[in-house]
């Protein structure tokens, strides 16, 4: 009798939490869903090359914001990529016996989490009001700032993935700790890290709230990076808050080809780290993993 | 047997040393000689510092803060821990082997050539210290094909001997084992043993192990370690035969640990 | 004897050029590393709190977040409004998210067939990698109607009468509210939440649940006795964690909660949060008091997301430590 109904119990949930799980993956299929269906249907090639028109009259493309959108994403990655990795690096090979710097650590992963908008504020005050109007750079620094802590915080998880015995072999052929870590520890762990690079670019390739007011936004196909850039994230809040239809549907498509761009990375980046793409490194990641 | 002993040149002396992790003293008052071109194993059950007192003998205790020496060691009558030895130097000197094959990611070749670029060796002389430290190691004829290749490519065993000939080619004065063979199936072992014997023609071993046979076999000179201190160090043949210590006797007729 | 000497200088060349490149290393390294992990973070309080100073001369601590008025044309600035809207909506999206982010947790650790973990984990993962502005676009687009239309006059219906209770669900059905954000703002937020709570779970040590399950134990005994317990902690952290997340979240909120500053005072009631003024407001403001005003706010949610971001890191390294010892 107890039995039973301790089976019961049971059944029931684990059956819960199986329809939590799908009503969970049931948000991410709708949102797809309509992302994918509304952003074909208004897709069209003409979204991409040409500039757009008027406000008001129907046609044109958004050529400024993808154009921004990559200068803006490629500058942020070229400025925070480096700091990001330097610092990663010296947590992992320098502070991992120092508390203090073992803090300073955590504050970083801390730092991951900072709401965005803050970032758009911060620059705001240091690269915009000073210049005296919006500008592109300030949009890349604030994507730069943003992505420093989330490739700090991977590049030391996955370089103290690399096992101890490897650093002392290097030492015990006298070298030194740069050597080490540039011909030994890097190199052992370069999936990983390429991995928090790429999740990093992910994460930045998507943000609107630091741009809105660096970057701001330009209705002209725009390369001098102290005026202002469009990109696609706030060409999108701009469209979505407008009046027009056609300014509705265009956003979707921009969207859509966003999405696209910033799953795939993410996607590419969690392939590589579990070895799914046959390249010589998966295999040593692997071992590493299991020697942890 | 004594005498012959005397005789013997000393590459390097443990004089009184003490060794601490933080409060924890590991080692208590160790003192031995190592013999010049000759295999000395320690040996003793888990935990009984054997392993520690080997990475004494190039300070790999340095890289991690809160562990203290006392006491001395010489390497050719000069102390290790003099303020003017310099560590990379100490450590291409006396080279050290791991318990787990370590080969680094990168191809054969450029694992040899590891240590060799450090030393700023450059162009064919790398070439030719590569292959010379490969076939030390009995490694040549089964690499020589494929030395672009990754290291992680190798068999255990092989990597195994990748790593001694790594070592061996800065050509060190000491080379340390630490338990190389533990991970290692009994082919690949014997190997690696056959290699050891070999060895020592050119350089001073010591070996750590925690398979008495191994130490018997292999070794000229033992060390019986037990709870931080030497308890007996002779030659391999009175060690195992008939031990000055009752401790040893107990250990090595198998009555614990 | 001249080649020796020859090589005698190369080695010592390459000795010093070896450590003077290990101190440039190092010192560099670390510049960094305080930078990311100090001054950084100084650095962004010291800028919002300078350009900020203007606001608390004039408003003071107390008094500009009990005020409720929000008006740039009298210049008169108070953020009550838009911290209650971020606190209603940020614990209502926690309170929907935290039992289906367990609930996919136990699945995934405890219930899929292996086969399909990396499918299920995959799914949710990929729903933390959509951006957020898409979260609002689809929100605003698709859930707002259906929301006015269908779900919130159903619910108006059913619960509207009931004394107290129907006081929530109040007002007029727009689909732009409380309830909607929130709806939406859990969605965006149950990805990191069943991922640190999966977390936590793979910490148990698995003779622990072995042994649960020798004794006879079900599934679901394992996952109430033993699991839950012991990593309590770490699920209350993951909860703070995707509170602290929740806080900032800009975009899906903006196009959602209708930007009125207003204390709400239904379920269905537009409002404002902090991240919605600043989205909205920050290239409009005009004057020095409006900007200064709108950077006293975004000081405030960061040092509140800092110190709740804070809490959640304590708890789930309080965890850890329990296991890794």
């Amino acid at each position: 009798m107890r039995k039973r109904y301790r089976k019961v119990v049971n059944l029931l949930m684990l059956s819960l939490s199986g329809l939590l799980t799908v009503y969970g993956v049931f948000w991410l299929f709708w949102i797809l869903g309509s992302l994918f269906i509304s952003g074909i249907k208004y897709f069209s090639p003409e979204l991409v090359y040409l500039d757009p028109t008027p406000a008001g009259m129907e046609g044109g493309g958004l050529r400024p914001a993808f154009v921004g959108h990559f200068i803006l994403t490629t500058l942020a990655t070229i400025i925070g990529v480096p700091i990001g990795l330097m610092a990663g690096i010296y947590f992992a090979e320098y502070g991992k016996d120092s508390d203090f710097f073992r803090v300073l650590r955590h504050i970083t992963d801390i730092m991951v989490s900072t709401p965005s908008i803050i970032m758009g504020a911060v620059v705001y005050a240091v690269l915009v009001k000073p210049i005296g109007h919006f500008n592109g750079l300030s949009g890349a620094v604030a994507l730069a700032l943003l992505m420093v802590p989330v490739v700090a915080v991977t590049t030391d998880e996955m370089l103290k993935l690399v096992p101890q015995q490897m650093r002392e072999a290097a030492y015990a052929l006298g070298a030194y700790k740069w050597q080490m870590i540039k011909s030994v520890t890097l190199r052992a762990a370069k999936v990983g890290v390429l991995t928090g690079i790429l999740l990093g670019v992910a994460r930045i390739s998507g943000e609107t709230a630091p741009l809105l007011f660096t970057s701001f936004n330009n209705a002209f196909l725009n390369f001098n990076l102290m005026k202002p850039m469009a990109s696609i994230t706030v060409t999108t809040f701009n469209y979505v808050m407008g009046p027009y239809h056609y300014w509705h549907q265009q956003a979707w498509a921009a969207s859509l080809i966003l999405t696209l761009g910033v799953l795939m990375l993410s996607i590419f980046a969690r392939l590589i780290l579990h070895g799914k793409i046959t390249n010589p490194f998966a295999f040593m990641f692997k071992r590493i993993k299991k020697e942890v | 047997m004594l005498e012959t002993t005397i005789k013997q040149k000393k590459r390097m002396e443990i004089i009184n040393l003490n060794f601490y992790y933080g409060k924890n003293h590991a080692l208590k008052n160790i003192s031995m000689p190592i013999f010049d071109r000759r295999v000395t194993a320690l040996i003793g059950p888990s935990g009984c510092g054997k392993t520690t007192l080997l990475r004494c003998f190039n300070r790999m205790h340095d890289l991690y803060p809160n562990n203290r020496y006392e006491g001395d060691i010489l390497l050719d009558d000069v102390s290790i821990f003099d303020k003017s030895v310099d560590l990379i130097e100490l450590r291409s000197k006396v080279g050290m082997v791991f318990q787990k094959p370590t080969p680094f990611p990168m191809s054969i070749f450029d694992n040899i050539a590891f240590g060799l670029k450090l030393k700023g060796i450059r162009g064919s002389e790398l070439k030719g210290r590569v292959e010379k430290a490969l076939k030390d190691a009995a490694l040549w004829d089964e690499v020589k094909d494929r030395l672009k290749e990754s290291a992680f490519s190798l068999s255990g065993g092989q990597q195994q001997r990748l790593c001694i000939a790594r070592s061996l080619a800065v050509e060190p004065e000491v080379l340390l084992f630490d338990e190389p063979t533990s991970a290692l199936d009994p082919i690949s072992t014997a190997k690696i043993e056959e290699l050891i014997v070999e060895l020592k023609r050119e350089i001073t071993i010591v070996i750590v192990t925690h398979n008495m046979q191994q130490a018997a076999r292999i070794s000229d000179y033992t060390g019986f370690m037990y709870l931080g201190e030497l308890v007996e160090f002779n030659p391999t043949e009175k060690l195992f035969t008939k031990p000055d210590q009752k401790l040893t006797e107990d250990y090595i007729t198998g009555r614990f640990g | 004897m001249q080649i020796e000497s020859v090589v005698q200088k190369r080695i010592s060349e390459v000795k010093n050029s070896g450590v003077l490149i290990e101190r440039l290393a190092k010192v560099s390294l670390g510049l960094w590393a305080l930078f990311a992990g100090l001054l950084f973070p100084i650095l962004i309080f010291l800028i919002l709190y300078y350009e900020s100073r203007l606001a608390i001369e004039k408003f003071g601590v107390i008094n500009f977040l009990t005020h409720t008025n929000w008006d740039p044309v009298t210049e008169d600035f108070g953020a009550a409004t838009m911290v209650v809207g971020t606190i209603i909506s940020t614990l209502l999206s926690i309170l929907m998210a935290a039992p289906i982010s367990v609930g996919i947790a136990i699945f995934i650790t405890e219930l899929s067939p292996r086969w399909f973990k990396p499918i299920i984990s995959g799914a949710v993962e990929l729903l933390a990698a959509i951006p957020s502005i898409i979260y609002g676009l689809w929100g605003f687009f698709v859930l707002t109607p259906i929301m006015a239309e269908k779900v919130e006059p159903w619910i108006q219906n059913k619960l509207g009468n009931v004394p107290v209770v129907g006081q929530l669900f109040s007002g007029a059905t727009t689909g732009v509210d409380i309830f909607t954000t929130s709806l939406v703002l859990s969605i965006m937020i149950i990805p990191f939440m069943s991922a640190v709570v999966r977390d936590s779970f793979e910490l148990v040590p698995p003779i622990m649940k072995e042994s649960a399950y020798g004794l006879g134990a079900t599934q679901w005994e394992v996952v109430r006795k033993v699991i839950i317990p012991y990593t309590a902690s770490g699920m209350a952290g993951g909860l703070v964690l995707s509170t602290g997340r929740a806080l900032g979240e800009t975009m899906a909120v903006t196009f959602l909660a209708g930007n009125n500053p207003q204390i709400p005072k239904s379920l269905f009631d537009s409002f404002t949060t902090i991240t919605v003024a600043l989205a909205n407001q920050f290239t409009e403001a005009d004057t020095d008091i409006y900007l200064s005003s709108l950077y006293y706010v975004s000081m405030f949610l960061f040092v509140i997301s800092f110190v709740i971001l804070f809490l959640a890191k304590f708890m789930i390294l309080r965890l850890e430590k329990r296991w890794k010892v």
